[in-house]
């Protein structure tokens, strides 16, 4: 062999480099069951990573979308996002038990509203797999979550920024302000959060939370964090260590189910997210401390709706071909 | 080894006396067969499999010389994957969104499907008995599960199926994938196609000899597909022990989101 080499190594050389240039570029998914280019789906995760350190948010509602834009089959992206999302909170929530600014009680009681809901959200999701009909439940999800929570922050944060710019006072804040969430029975009192809340509400709004981290492969934050904040007058500086802790428990419980009943998390594909996924959002924190608040807002904002028009449009848009063909295992 | 056994084959059937007297050799006191041989019972599929071809020996016995010589053999192979039902749906706008609204279930299709023929199958034999058969990507079965309230759309959905496995390159045909060695000769190699994203399973190679289009020996041979090294220990896991493996998934993500946290600590 070695002097084969040594002999004509103009022959042997190009023929090495091919062959290695091949095994790192392609990467074969076995749940998935396609071969993908290693590179997009580290850059994928990277550049998800990189969002989610700079918003603090936790980047399923990014990554899934992107997976399915990939033409990875929309029940292995929602699968693995959830996985892929396990991973991206817990350096989050860490942080914030460290600190202290974590509710274990309130989130525990969030916890169990989100296991109720996340098993109802795979029954529903295996019945709509069945139906045929999940892909556009998806999407129609997606479109619908993400343009109206889009316009929302892009408002909210295009009159910040308008405030800012004309040196206006903030808004007042009356913290003594009850609304009708707080006249309903089955009280609990959370002493770390110094709320004294009734329960219904908050497994209500873990259950909807489970429910979509099921169905969409999202930890739900950028929906939990405002509804906490101003339905629930949790105070702010908890909210988002708690909703993490939910987040955790919740998307890790929905990756075993999904993976118990539709087979449909890539350990492969999740991996390689998560590696790129954790690297990535070290850096966008740095970015994401030099950039104001308000800026911040309406970036995320404007990417929210990007995602959600860009899915929006492949509703719309004709078909290449109005049929798809099934056969088993998970091209559905 | 096989491919020694089916050149004895063929020896043999070049030593049996040739009946030219016998036309259509009906009479002939030997029928014709047919053997075949794969260089491997069993496709290991590794990470970066992008397709292969695979090579099928094959030899005619009993093989009537003058027949042979003006072509009148036609051999088809065909590699038919693990079957599975399969089903079909259509896309209709409704309020501006495209959404599935018709489906068709077809039962028990084969997976994946790659034939290789000397010709044509059409021009070999006529489409009824072709159909009988059910070899050919336009012949096999398709039988729609259920009642069908509207019979005349099974032939739509049945023509959606075979462009959609054709167009993905899972249903492969070549007509003139078998080659006889030379004209007179009754040993045969067919190369069929096995597509990147062929199933792991048994798949089953069928060989078909046809004399002056009529279908006169059939023959069939396991070929086992199976996904190598940790592709198929994770499809393994994926499937038979799936609460350990959703376990294993979040317990990777657990130790990637502690260890960043701990490497990228800031004190």
């Amino acid at each position: 062999m070695q002097r084969a080499g040594r002999g004509d190594p103009r022959a042997s050389a190009p023929c090495r480099f091919a062959s290695v240039g091949i095994q790192a570029v392609t990467v074969y998914l076995p749940i998935a069951e396609l071969s993908v280019n290693i590179f997009i789906i580290l850059g994928m995760g990277a550049a998800v990573g990189f969002l989610s350190g700079m918003f603090g948010v936790g980047g399923g509602f990014l990554i899934t979308p992107l997976l399915i834009f990939y033409n990875i089959p929309p029940v292995v992206a929602v699968a693995t996002g959830a996985n892929q999302v396990v991973a991206s909170s817990i350096s989050g929530a860490i942080t914030h038990f460290r600190r202290g600014t974590l509710d274990m009680k309130l989130g525990s009681v969030l916890l169990v509203g989100g296991l109720a809901g996340a098993t109802a959200g795979v029954f529903v999701f295996s019945w709509l797999r069945r139906l045929g009909q999940l892909d556009l439940f998806i999407s129609v999800l997606y479109v619908v979550l993400l343009g109206s929570i889009g316009t929302l922050m892009l408002l909210e944060s295009v009159r910040a920024l308008r405030r800012a710019k004309n040196n206006e006072p903030l808004p007042v804040k009356r913290p003594g302000q009850h609304n009708w969430v707080h006249r309903l029975p089955l009280k609990m009192r959370f002493k770390k959060s110094k709320i004294y809340l009734s329960a219904i509400p908050i497994v209500g709004l873990g259950f909807g939370i489970g429910v979509l981290t099921s169905i969409m492969g999202v930890g739900g934050g950028f929906i939990m964090v405002p509804a906490m904040i101003y339905l629930l007058r949790i105070p702010t500086n908890v909210v988002v260590g708690t909703s993490l802790f939910q987040i955790i428990f919740v998307t890790a419980y929905t990756t075993m189910v999904q993976a118990a009943t539709n087979y449909s998390v890539d350990i492969v594909l999740a991996s390689i997210l998560m590696v790129a996924g954790v690297i990535g959002a070290q850096y966008g924190v740095r970015v994401g401390q030099k950039l104001r608040g308000e800026q911040l807002r309406a970036l995320l904002a404007l990417l929210v709706l990007a995602v959600g028009i860009r899915l929006a449009i492949g509703l719309i848009v004709t078909p290449d071909d109005i049929y798809s063909v099934a056969v088993g295992g998970l091209s559905y | 080894m096989r491919r020694l056994l089916s050149t004895f084959a063929l020896l043999a059937a070049l030593a049996s006396p040739v009946m030219a007297q016998v036309p259509f050799g009906q009479a002939s006191a030997t029928k014709e067969g047919l053997e075949i041989g794969a260089s491997t019972s069993e496709i290991a599929i590794t990470s970066d499999f992008r397709g292969a071809d695979l090579t099928i020996f094959g030899a005619l016995t009993n093989a009537d010389e003058l027949f042979l010589a003006i072509g009148q053999y036609d051999v088809v192979v065909t590699l038919e994957g693990p079957k599975d039902y399969a089903t079909v749906r259509k896309k209709e706008r409704v309020l501006g969104i495209w959404m599935n609204t018709e489906s068709m279930t077809f039962e028990q299709v084969p997976e994946s499907y790659s034939i290789a023929s000397t010709r044509q199958i059409d021009m070999i034999d006529e489409a009824p008995s072709l159909n009988n058969i059910g070899v050919g990507i336009t012949h096999m079965p398709l039988n729609p599960v259920g009642y069908i309230p509207n019979s005349g759309s099974i032939t739509e959905f049945r023509d959606a199926y075979r462009r959609l496995k054709l167009s993905s390159g899972i249903y492969q045909r070549d007509t003139s994938g078998v080659r006889f060695v030379s004209s007179s000769s009754s040993l045969f190699r067919a190369s069929l196609k096995l597509p990147a994203n062929i199933p792991d399973g048994m798949h089953m190679v069928r060989a078909y000899l046809f004399k002056g289009g009529d279908l006169i020996f059939q023959r069939e041979m396991p070929l086992r597909v199976v996904k190598t090294g940790l592709e198929q220990a994770i499809t393994d896991a994926a499937h038979d022990r799936p609460l350990f493996y959703g376990a294993f998934c979040v317990l990777i993500a657990v130790i990637t989101g502690w260890g960043a946290s701990l490497i990228f600590r800031k004190d």
